[in-house]
């Protein structure tokens, strides 16, 4: 995809569908996922996306197969973004020996070495070193790849945000830092816990190239990650996105969500980037009814089956419990 | 055999890895250092230069996890803490994303984090930069916590190390630097979790880790003399620990004495008494006595120092308590690391 600063006409239609398409699909996963947590389907914790899909579509466009991916703990999106397939997450929601992490990662740690996809992560700002460390092998072995990580506006509180970037532009490495601001860590307001709340600034301060984006607006996040990522395999050094978001969910299943107005939710959904997206398609002749039921058809296919496999799916044996601590064969 | 000190051993261990293995590098505050930690880092400078031993700032929190990312795609860090107290900053990426990589993420592979940490004492080091920190790390399942005494076992067990697909921590007491001992020429692995007997005898078994082993050997030799057979176990590693080899013992002599540099609560010591109790519950002619640090803080003060740190004459007066064995003249036996002069 070109950058519209460029090329603005050169966004090819069934591209800006497929957007959409991906979006929607994190978006019916996880309400399904709402639905299953409701009736103890699944267990632990579930932290919901809803509201971000944007973010992880319109990064994850821009990389490409050979990249790293790091997730968080808000991970379902990311993965399947990335192309985890459904029935692998759904899976390991259940807790099931086909789980992309056999079940014994959860929701929290999705994990797909396959497609470089370097696992949730439990931890505030436990992935950024993991990103740096991803681009300083490849760097060191020669391959000129890109490593991507998400993180959340709560893992700048985090010593280890700010060890990271200055890292990761001390040794110019290939790393894109994908900031998901979306305005609170758990239930503390950025402003709360911030003294400097321009994240975007914050990040430059360490030498990154770094700018704020509309993160609602799948097309400005799929530009800038463009964008970005030329720059960052171009060995131009590493580069930070704050991606200006919102989630429409309370933080987890258990948050009553009383720390924020409804209102200001309210208002944040008037911007909910699917719904932005779809009227924009509409409104130029882009997407007709047909064509969008169409796509939540095949989606609802799709999770049907995810869930249908998940529920029939085997758990590991418990005799296996204490297997996989370590290697099982040395080398 | 040839011989070489411990720190030469190390850096061999280090350069004949890095040639054999290119996906192998150093990375560490100082390891660039003319000085190169100790000596063990500065061949591997000198052969591979700066773009494999790499100088860390003091950023340990994200360094542990950096080591990870990148073990996680197949490179081998070894990583290298000039104090182990600095390792508290490391935990989160050591014990929450390291020892449970294999197993939360479902069996993908290991991440294969070589540490290596030096501990110490003497020289008015004080609380927060003499700690032997084995016992913290012993207790976390995915990890692999070694405790080299001897100059070969320095070398086997990080070839080991750099050869196995687990996160490892190697802890180096600095006293044992220029101690010398008979070293292989090659590369030769010594697996982990298996002990050595160090001296043999049948009337008390002490089973030790690090430089304890050396104290425990300075007390065997002193009690030989008085007729009385000390049996000393270098546990070698921590995690896995050799049960075997300290309940045979344990069998044959039925007195059980644990040297350790860490402290007695939930530490090394506890472990080897539980490991006892559970397998050997009648074997015991008398309590076990374990032989640690007091439980407080290392402190500045000279004499107090001296009085903190276990040492041959408290092992030889644990042997002769449980032996019912009257007194031994302990004048002129200093510590093993009595003599190292720093650097510190």
């Amino acid at each position: 995809m070109s950058s519209t600063e460029t090329q603005p006409e050169d966004t090819p239609i069934d591209h800006r569908t497929d957007l959409l398409r991906q979006m929607l699909r994190i978006r019916r996963f996880e309400e399904r996922c709402a639905e299953l947590y409701s009736a103890s389907k699944i267990r632990g914790f579930l932290h919901l996306y809803v509201g971000e899909e944007a973010v992880a579509v319109g990064v994850t466009h821009a990389l490409s197969e050979d990249d790293a991916l790091v997730s968080t703990y808000r991970d379902h999106g990311h993965a399947l973004a990335r192309g985890v397939p459904m029935d692998a997450v759904m899976a390991e929601m259940y807790g099931k020996a086909t789980g992309c992490s056999r079940g014994r990662g959860g929701s929290m740690h999705l994990f797909d070495v396959r497609r470089r996809f370097y696992g949730g992560n439990a931890i505030v700002a436990g992935g950024l070193p993991l990103s740096v460390g991803l681009a300083l092998g490849d760097v060191m072995s020669g391959r000129r790849r890109v490593s991507a990580c998400f993180f959340g506006d709560g893992a700048v509180a985090e010593g280890e945000f700010h060890e990271c970037l200055n890292l990761a532009a001390l040794w110019q490495l290939p790393v894109l830092f994908c900031c998901e601001n979306n305005l609170y860590a758990m239930g503390t307001a950025l402003n709360q816990a911030q003294a400097v709340t321009d994240l975007a600034l914050r990040a430059s301060s360490y030498g990154l190239t770094s700018w704020p984006v509309d993160g609602m607006d799948v097309i400005a996040v799929a530009e800038a990650a463009q964008r970005a990522v030329e720059g960052v395999r171009a060995g131009a050094g590493p580069c930070f996105l704050e991606l200006r978001t919102y989630r429409f969910r309370a933080h987890s299943m258990y948050d009553p969500d009383r720390y924020r107005d409804k209102e200001e939710i309210e208002r944040w959904k008037q911007r909910d980037p699917i719904d932005g997206l779809a009227a924009d398609l509409r409104a130029h002749g882009e997407l007709t009814d047909d064509e969008l039921s169409g796509i939540e058809e095949g989606i609802k296919k799709e999770l049907d089956q995810a869930v249908a496999m998940a529920e029939t799916a085997p758990v590991e044996p418990v005799e296996d419990l204490t297997r996989f601590v370590y290697a099982e064969r040395p080398r | 055999m040839r011989e070489l000190r411990y720190c030469e051993a190390i850096s061999e261990a280090i350069v004949q890895c890095m040639a054999e293995d290119p996906s192998i590098f150093v990375a560490g505050e100082g390891v660039d250092d003319p000085v190169g930690t100790h000596g063990t880092t500065k061949e591997a400078t000198r052969l591979f230069g700066r773009s494999r031993v790499l100088d860390l700032p003091n950023s340990e929190n994200a360094c542990a996890g950096v080591a990870v990312g990148a073990a996680a795609q197949g490179m081998r860090p070894l990583v290298v803490y000039t104090r182990q107290d600095f390792m508290f900053l490391a935990m989160d990426a050591v014990v929450n994303l390291a020892a449970k990589w294999r197993y939360m993420y479902g069996n993908k592979g290991g991440v294969p984090v070589v540490t290596r940490a030096v501990v110490g004492r003497g020289w008015g080091q004080g609380a927060t930069h003499s700690q032997s920190l084995h016992s913290v790390f012993g207790h976390f399942p995915g990890l692999y916590v070694a405790t080299p005494a001897s100059p070969a076992d320095a070398k086997g067990l990080l070839v080991q190390a750099l050869r196995l697909d687990t996160p490892t921590v190697l802890v180096e007491n600095r006293g044992l630097y220029q101690l010398t001992g008979p070293v292989p020429e090659e590369a030769v692995p010594i697996p982990f979790g298996r002990g050595r007997i160090a001296r043999h005898g049948s009337d008390v078994t002490v089973v030790a880790a690090s430089l304890m082993v050396h104290e425990a050997e300075r007390a065997a030799d002193l009690l030989a003399g008085q007729g009385i057979g000390v049996e000393v176990i270098d546990i070698r590693s921590i995690r896995p620990l050799d049960e075997t080899i300290v309940c045979e013992s344990v069998a044959r002599t039925g007195r059980l004495v644990v040297a350790d540099t860490s402290w007695a609560r939930y530490g090394f010591s506890a472990e080897v008494a539980a490991v006892v109790a559970e397998n050997l519950p009648g074997a015991l002619r008398k309590p076990v006595r374990r032989l640690t640090l007091p439980d407080c803080p290392a402190p500045v003060s000279m004499p107090l120092e001296q009085a903190f740190h276990p040492n041959a004459g408290r092992i030889v007066e644990a042997c002769l308590d449980l032996l019912d064995g009257g007194e031994v003249e302990l004048s002129a036996f200093d510590d093993v690391a009595s003599g190292v002069v720093g650097p510190y």
